[in-house]
């Protein structure tokens, strides 16, 4: 494993480098290394991407009159926490994302079979058989960056963006697939939908998926969608 | 008792110090973009704590106050008038209830903060009061004021009544907390910054960019002669902050604002010091950026004292508000 690179980005904020690339065992890594950031660096907001983690924090309350710059003390924090983890990783959630593949629910799913050489069919079975992790959240809340996407299923993104992405759109960009939590614009190819609620700014917790979760998708024909739509955006 | 939207004016949204802690779920902070201005236009209306304030951009809204208000306005200079009186920014004034208060165009600057004493008694959503326009999260769901929107005041904040506007007869130099001289903006080094051209690289230090007319709260677009890198970059979606300088394809620099997304996949180029951001964010489109080179440190140093001054004003403003009750 390389070592962990350390770059100031602004006043109040380390990006810590954990590897490179999109990969499940880098991921691991990263968010391994989020785990033992947060609990041993109270106040400091611990940010995982796919490779990296932001660490951000208050420069004022880590400045010191004879000590270290702010980011020379975090660092120094951060790498001391890593060396000496003082707990094992947290189990990974087991999250399962019911999906209505095709149709009005999936209107791209004949364009990736197309695209793909697969017949819809498969490519369903396909996506639906992954074992996905959430390597990250972002480009809105509560949109999950899933890992574990079918090589075969790799289609590139719409030349024609959407403006309007529905919510609950599941989706392939690239090597990549994800959940739209709300209603978005977006390019990635939409495959189905799935009737439960992502995103909930009133919940104790508002996203339904955390970074570290493992995702599986379960394939429901549309009247189960309607049902649990209905249930889930009460 | 209201503040009821008459016209909303070009783009108005509640803002206070937005909302941090939850980036790892893909939610930004928005918040005001000129943060010392929303903090003294609290100040100056005896507000302590971090209460939202209107945060109007380069055309202001009309808004009628169903019961007698203390307000202030601060941030760019906004042209203000209580029926037909002309209100000063960077002061407190007193308005009677029924006062229609016209806010119009701003003479230099892009963001003007009006504040009430109070505050607005709007829910908080994971806990703020800003609207996030993007993430479409806020009291108002994340979108502008439209007209016919009514903004409730704290019952227990308010003043007596009285039976024409008062200006109080001192108020805060903007000065240095508005930029009136458009000088340049102090940059650090952005983690891709080497990976620019040699031309590409004078250029960002050296070139005016004028501010684009599609930038919002998210990004400041920047327009100039192109930048370059010597070599195409893949790169994998990492953390972005509200300064950070990107990239795109197009070779034309976005510097994201206060309300910019928690992850971005195109190349860093810079990082606005944090003590001039709030200046960069009052830059209107067709003004001109330019960029000087800083170092870690000394962009340190400049926001700590920056900060101590700003504390210590917010202090005596709110002292000597309290000591003329």
């Amino acid at each position: 494993m390389a070592p962990i690179r350390c770059e100031p980005l602004a006043e109040d904020a380390l990006l810590l480098h954990v590897g490179e690339g999109i990969a499940p065992d880098t991921s691991d890594r990263v968010l391994a290394a989020t785990a033992v950031l947060a609990r041993a660096l109270p106040g400091v907001e611990c940010v995982p991407a796919y490779a990296s983690v932001l660490l951000r924090f208050d420069a004022e309350a880590w400045r010191t009159p004879d000590g270290p710059a702010p980011h020379q003390a975090v660092r120094e924090a951060a790498m001391a926490a890593l060396a000496s983890p003082d707990a094992a990783s947290p189990v990974p959630r087991e999250v399962t994302v019911p999906v209505c593949y095709g149709g009005d629910a999936g209107p791209d799913l004949d364009e990736v079979a197309r695209l793909t050489g697969l017949g819809a069919d498969e490519v369903v079975a396909r996506h639906a058989a992954g074992h996905y992790r959430v390597a990250m959240l972002g480009f809105a809340p509560g949109f999950p960056y899933l890992l574990g996407l079918d090589p075969v299923l790799a289609v590139p993104r719409r030349a024609d963006p959407r403006t309007r992405v529905p919510a609950g759109s599941v989706a392939i960009g690239g090597a990549q697939t994800g959940i739209y939590p709300d209603t978005l614009p977006g390019g990635w190819q939409l495959i189905g939908r799935t009737p439960l609620r992502l995103f909930d700014p009133a919940a104790d917790e508002p996203t339904a998926l955390r970074p570290g979760d493992r995702v599986r998708f379960a394939p429901i024909d549309a009247a189960r969608f309607d049902a649990l739509r209905t249930e889930a955006w009460r | 008792m209201s503040v009821q939207v008459l016209r909303p004016g070009l783009l108005t949204t509640l803002q206070d110090a937005g909302r941090p802690g939850h980036a790892a779920l893909g939610i930004g902070r928005a918040g005001a973009a000129d943060r010392p201005a929303w903090q003294l236009a609290n100040a100056l209306v005896g507000n302590t704590g971090g209460e939202a304030a209107l945060e109007i951009t380069l055309q202001g809204p009309t808004l009628r106050f169903e019961r007698a208000a203390r307000i202030a306005l601060t941030g760019a200079p906004i042209d203000a008038r209580a029926g037909d009186e002309p209100l000063p920014p960077w002061t407190a004034v007193d308005l009677p209830a029924g006062s229609v208060l016209r806010l119009r165009g701003m003479r230099q600057g892009c963001r003007s903060y009006l504040a009430v004493r109070g505050g607005f008694a709007v829910p908080a959503v994971l806990g703020s009061r800003s609207e996030d326009l993007h993430a479409r999260l806020g009291p108002f769901g994340g979108r502008a004021l439209a007209a016919g929107d009514a903004l409730p005041l704290d019952p227990t904040r308010g003043i007596d009544a009285i039976d024409r506007p008062r200006i109080r007869r001192w108020g805060v130099d903007p000065q240095p907390w508005f930029d009136f001289a458009m000088g340049p903006l102090a940059l650090l080094p952005g983690s891709h910054a080497d990976r620019l051209d040699a031309a590409s690289r004078e250029r960002l230090h050296r070139q005016p960019f004028r501010l684009a007319s599609s930038s919002n709260r998210t990004g400041a677009r920047l327009e100039g002669e192109a930048l370059a890198l010597t070599a195409p970059l893949e790169l994998v979606s990492e953390a972005v902050l509200p300064g950070t300088v990107q990239l795109p394809p197009s070779g034309q620099p976005i510097a994201l604002l206060a309300e910019a997304p928690v992850t971005g996949g195109y190349p860093r180029i810079g990082q606005v010091a944090a003590a001039d951001l709030p200046t960069l964010a009052q830059r209107r489109p067709g003004d001109r950026v330019q960029f000087a080179p800083t170092s870690l440190d000394e962009a340190l140093e400049r926001q700590y004292r920056r900060g101590r001054e700003l504390h210590r004003l917010v202090q005596r403003v709110l002292d000597r508000g309290e000591s003329e009750r």
